[in-house]
């Protein structure tokens, strides 16, 4: 049983206080929502919230020019605690938020609602918001997705990153022609500016180490077909599954860490294949010229422009325009963890991040999901350990083995503790010393059941052993035991 | 008031569901079919000595099938319990035939064996299928599956009854293979595992499966012994067992895309062929094999999407933020004998073990042999002795 609880602060601004409140503000209100994921499962959510009026320095704030200046002002202002969200409500004639927007998502945790409708309208707008700044109930299903019965997940609901204590990182290039394509690319200075900064915000969430490589003569396992419309070579979308696997082959990948490992591949065609695009589905070529794979990485074709002169030397020097790949491979390292934007409704308008990556909600999202699914992992992790020393009664249990598991379920219990009130921070540290204790206790080598014999085994081996030998001394015994009686019973007899 | 909670809820699943129906087309729902997002296969042969050859040219057949058809090495744990290559017996040395006159050679020139000769035993094979791996074991050697890894599993040796030899010196039960599958379930190690066995009276290995999304194939029934297929006169020993080779065949014309499906990997090698009747189990398997790709287990085709999305980075704020210095910690450089405890090591003195007097039932055991025989020859006849 999970119990998850959100604050939230719903903020009024003057002008926007709905006329149907049931309390005058400030005032709190609690609202539950159950999910349930099978039977024996269930998630509580309870969405905390107080509702109260602007003070005086959020009043000006929220005098600012546009919406982005109003959060930038409204952030130090707010209580900034992980999983937390601050919701400012604005008259309906707003300038703040644009034209037909009447949500606005900042950065950081809070967002500008635009009144309107009456209570019931706001409430609804408020609810569809938090849960999109929180979790859904997919996102918890999908975190949960191993207790949930089968079927009633759609299968694209198991592929984002499973939550882990560390990833690894692998940044390639893909040079198939290196005499005629000298490529150069700056890669420690495009980690240090872009990739460290969203590593840095994710920090929180695990470890991450970052590697790169440049591999030549490494060609990609499909042929381009040539289209004679656009004079380009295009890869068709059924294609692009097979052109991973020839390539994963010599990546390296094995001798990366136990972590799991997340490659991005930038591959700069041939000259007898350039230019290439990839089609998608309808066929239209991609705008990102780029496509991942869930829970392995991502790929991106970097074309390389012809050059102007036939004449030139060969091989041609190329500079790589790392702001535009990181731009693409940053993207797709949020989708591989699941933070997508794409299924908002229209009228949201989301802040973009900048160079951090994510924003702070997003991070949020994160958090709860795997909060959530590292919760569930231990105990279904202590759960078959139990079954395991059930079924073999005779395995022996070291003591480190015994204090993971007594630790875990410490963590564990104080993790569900932290989540039913919502310090989302404390619960998520608190779910991962669970799942490292866990799987440790689990994983510990010492708990083959090989090791142990059942007890059929041992008399199998030792009933052949000991009962020839035992029978003549039982035999002996009997007859001690004969004449021993038979001595009491005869008078002794005196001379 | 209340009404509208869930009502918006299910408005935001209702527009978030229709979003993603309409996302996906045939294509893209052919690829998310079975679920998984990588593969991984665990190929062993259990036997050692020349004459088993067999064997090892079964395995690697089966590991050239699945490297063909994607499977990087990374993803391969081979286990082969002796050297047939470069076996002094073998008159065509680093080569292993699978048929005869010589015409495929199985053997490579880029095979990766992780578990070779003496260490293939079961106590590793179980090791390896659970995860219970001491920590120094390199990354080569570990199934490092997920809950979204279809696992093929090939075993190939001599088997009876409900067991599998090993090494000529001992044998894993089905009980325990099964026992390993479910520790397997319980964590999640896999999402879909297909599991060949190439012994004889195989389908025993198979009946006491009892963990979901298990599908397995056996070379003969119960009863039955899975023969060899032709021997080779110029190598002078048996090259592979029939089920293997048929099903050797019946690869090679698969590639990476194609179709076909498990009912005709079912057909593959019938009673006329292989004189063994070979059997399958599919009741632990959730979807109907007529739907299950050969390459879903034997190839490793990744689900992609095509990135739609971007960031936007801005390249100025960026430099900005890294002007700040980062210090560096100065370590010291280390020496490598200062690292390990190898003094330590060396001269540490064997644990005195603490002596216990004997106990329980040896004890008893001691104490009623030595009562009986003072009772039958008597104390007085020990003067005698001493």
């Amino acid at each position: 049983q999970f119990q998850l609880a959100v604050p939230v602060a719903v903020v009024f601004s003057p002008g926007s206080v709905p006329g149907d409140l049931p309390r005058p503000l400030p005032f709190r209100d609690v609202q539950e929502m159950e999910i349930p994921v099978n039977l024996r499962t269930t998630v509580t959510t309870r969405y905390e919230t107080i509702y109260r009026s602007t003070t005086a320095q959020e009043e000006a704030a929220l005098e600012a020019a546009t919406a982005r200046e109003a959060d930038a002002a409204l952030h130090p202002l707010q209580d900034a605690s992980l999983g937390s969200l601050t919701l400012y409500v604005v008259p309906e004639t707003s300038s703040l938020l644009p034209q037909g927007i009447s949500v606005y998502v900042g950065k950081h945790r809070s967002a500008l609602v635009r009144a309107g409708g009456g209570l019931a309208a706001l409430r609804a707008r408020l609810q569809q918001l938090t849960q999109v700044m929180s979790f859904t109930v997919s996102s918890i299903t999908a975190a949960l997705s191993d207790r949930v019965p089968n079927g009633q997940l759609s299968p694209d609901a198991r592929r984002h990153l499973k939550s882990s204590l560390g990833y690894e990182i692998t940044f390639s290039l893909l040079n198939p022609d290196p005499k005629s394509h000298a490529v150069d690319w700056d890669i420690e200075d495009a980690v240090n500016r872009y990739v460290q900064p969203v590593l840095d915000k994710l920090s929180l969430v695990a470890n991450f180490s970052v590697d790169s490589q440049i591999l030549y003569y490494a060609v990609l396992g499909v042929t381009p077909r040539f289209d004679k419309e656009s004079s380009s070579f295009l890869l068709s979308a059924h294609s692009l599954p097979h052109v991973i696997n020839p390539v994963e082959a010599r990546l390296g990948s094995s001798a990366a860490s136990l972590y799991p490992v997340l490659n991005f591949l930038l591959y700069v065609p041939e000259r007898s294949h350039s230019p290439l695009y990839i089609q998608d589905k309808d066929g239209a070529p991609a705008s990102t010229n780029a496509f991942h794979s869930p829970r392995w990485g991502g790929i991106m074709v970097y074309n390389v422009e012809a050059p102007a002169s036939p004449q030139a030397s060969l091989p041609l020097h190329v500079e790589v325009d790392m702001v535009r790949v990181m731009e693409v491979f940053l993207a797709q390292l949020r989708l591989l963890f699941g933070l997508s934007r794409e299924e908002l409704p229209p009228e949201f308008l989301l802040e973009s991040p900048g160079n951090e990556g994510l924003a702070d909600w997003e991070l949020d999202r994160l958090l709860w999901a795997h909060t959530v699914e590292n919760i569930a992992t231990v105990s279904t992790t202590l759960t078959s350990l139990a079954q395991l020393l059930d079924k073999i009664g005779n395995i022996v249990i070291k003591d480190d083995v015994a204090s993971e598991v007594y630790r875990a379920v410490a963590s564990a219990q104080s993790a569900v503790a932290e989540l039913a009130v919502g310090h989302l921070h404390s619960a998520f540290q608190a779910s991962k010393e669970a799942v490292t204790s866990s799987e440790r206790a689990f994983f510990d080598p010492s708990l083959l059941h090989l090791l142990y014999f059942p007890d059929d085994q041992k008399f199998a081996i030792y009933i052949p052993l000991f009962l020839p030998m035992a029978v003549p001394i039982l035999l002996s015994l009997a007859k001690i035991v004969r004449e021993t009686r038979q001595r009491k019973k005869e008078p002794t007899k005196v001379d | 008031m209340a009404a509208a909670v869930p009502a918006a809820a299910a408005l935001l699943l209702g527009c978030c569901g229709a979003a993603l129906a309409s996302g996906v087309q045939d294509q893209a729902e052919q690829f998310f079919r079975s679920g998984h997002t990588n593969n991984w296969a665990v190929l062993v042969c259990t036997s050692r000595f020349w004459f088993n050859y067999r064997h090892v040219a079964n395995t690697l057949s089966v590991y050239r099938s699945v490297k063909r058809l994607g499977i990087p090495d990374s993803h391969i744990v081979l286990m082969l319990a002796d050297d047939m290559a470069c076996n002094p017996r073998n008159p065509k040395p680093a080569t292993v035939f699978s048929h005869k006159n010589m015409e495929l050679n199985v053997y490579g020139d880029d095979v990766e064996v992780d578990y070779r000769s003496y260490e293939v035993t079961v106590e590793n094979f179980l090791r390896v299928l659970t995860g219970r791996i001491p920590p120094s074991t390199p990354r080569s050697k570990r199934l490092l599956s997920d809950d979204r890894s279809n696992i093929l599993i090939y075993m190939t040796g001599h088997g009876g009854n409900g067991f599998l030899k090993f090494q000529d010196s001992e044998e894993i039960t089905n009980v325990e293979l099964a026992d390993a599958f479910e520790q397997m379930w319980q964590k999640r190690r896999y999402n879909e595992l297909l599991f060949i066995i190439d012994t004889c009276q195989g389908a025993s290995m198979y009946e006491r499966f009892y963990s979901p999304n298990i599908m397995a194939l056996a070379s003969s029934q119960v009863g039955e012994d899975s023969l060899s297929h032709q021997p080779d006169l110029g190598i002078g020993v048996h090259l592979m067992d029939r089920y293997t080779f048929y099903v050797l065949e019946f690869l090679e014309e698969v590639h990476p895309a194609s179709q076909t499906n498990m009912n005709d990997l079912f057909q593959v090698c019938p009673k006329s062929l292989c004189v063994s009747t070979p059997g399958h189990r599919t009741d632990l398997f959730q979807r109907d094999p007529q739907n299950v790709l050969i390459t879903d287990f034997f190839g490793s085709v990744r689900k992609v999407e095509i990135t739609t999305e971007t960031i936007s980075l801005d390249p100025d704020l960026a430099d900005f933020e890294r002007k700040l210095p980062k210090d560096e910690l100065a370590t010291e450089p280390q020496k490598y004998a200062e690292q390990l405890p190898v003094a330590q090591i060396i001269h540490q003195k064997p644990k005195q073990k603490d002596w216990h007097p004997p106990g329980g039932f040896i004890l008893g055991l001691w104490a009623l042999i030595i009562m009986v025989f003072f009772k039958t020859y008597g104390i007085k006849h020990m003067k005698h002795i001493f």
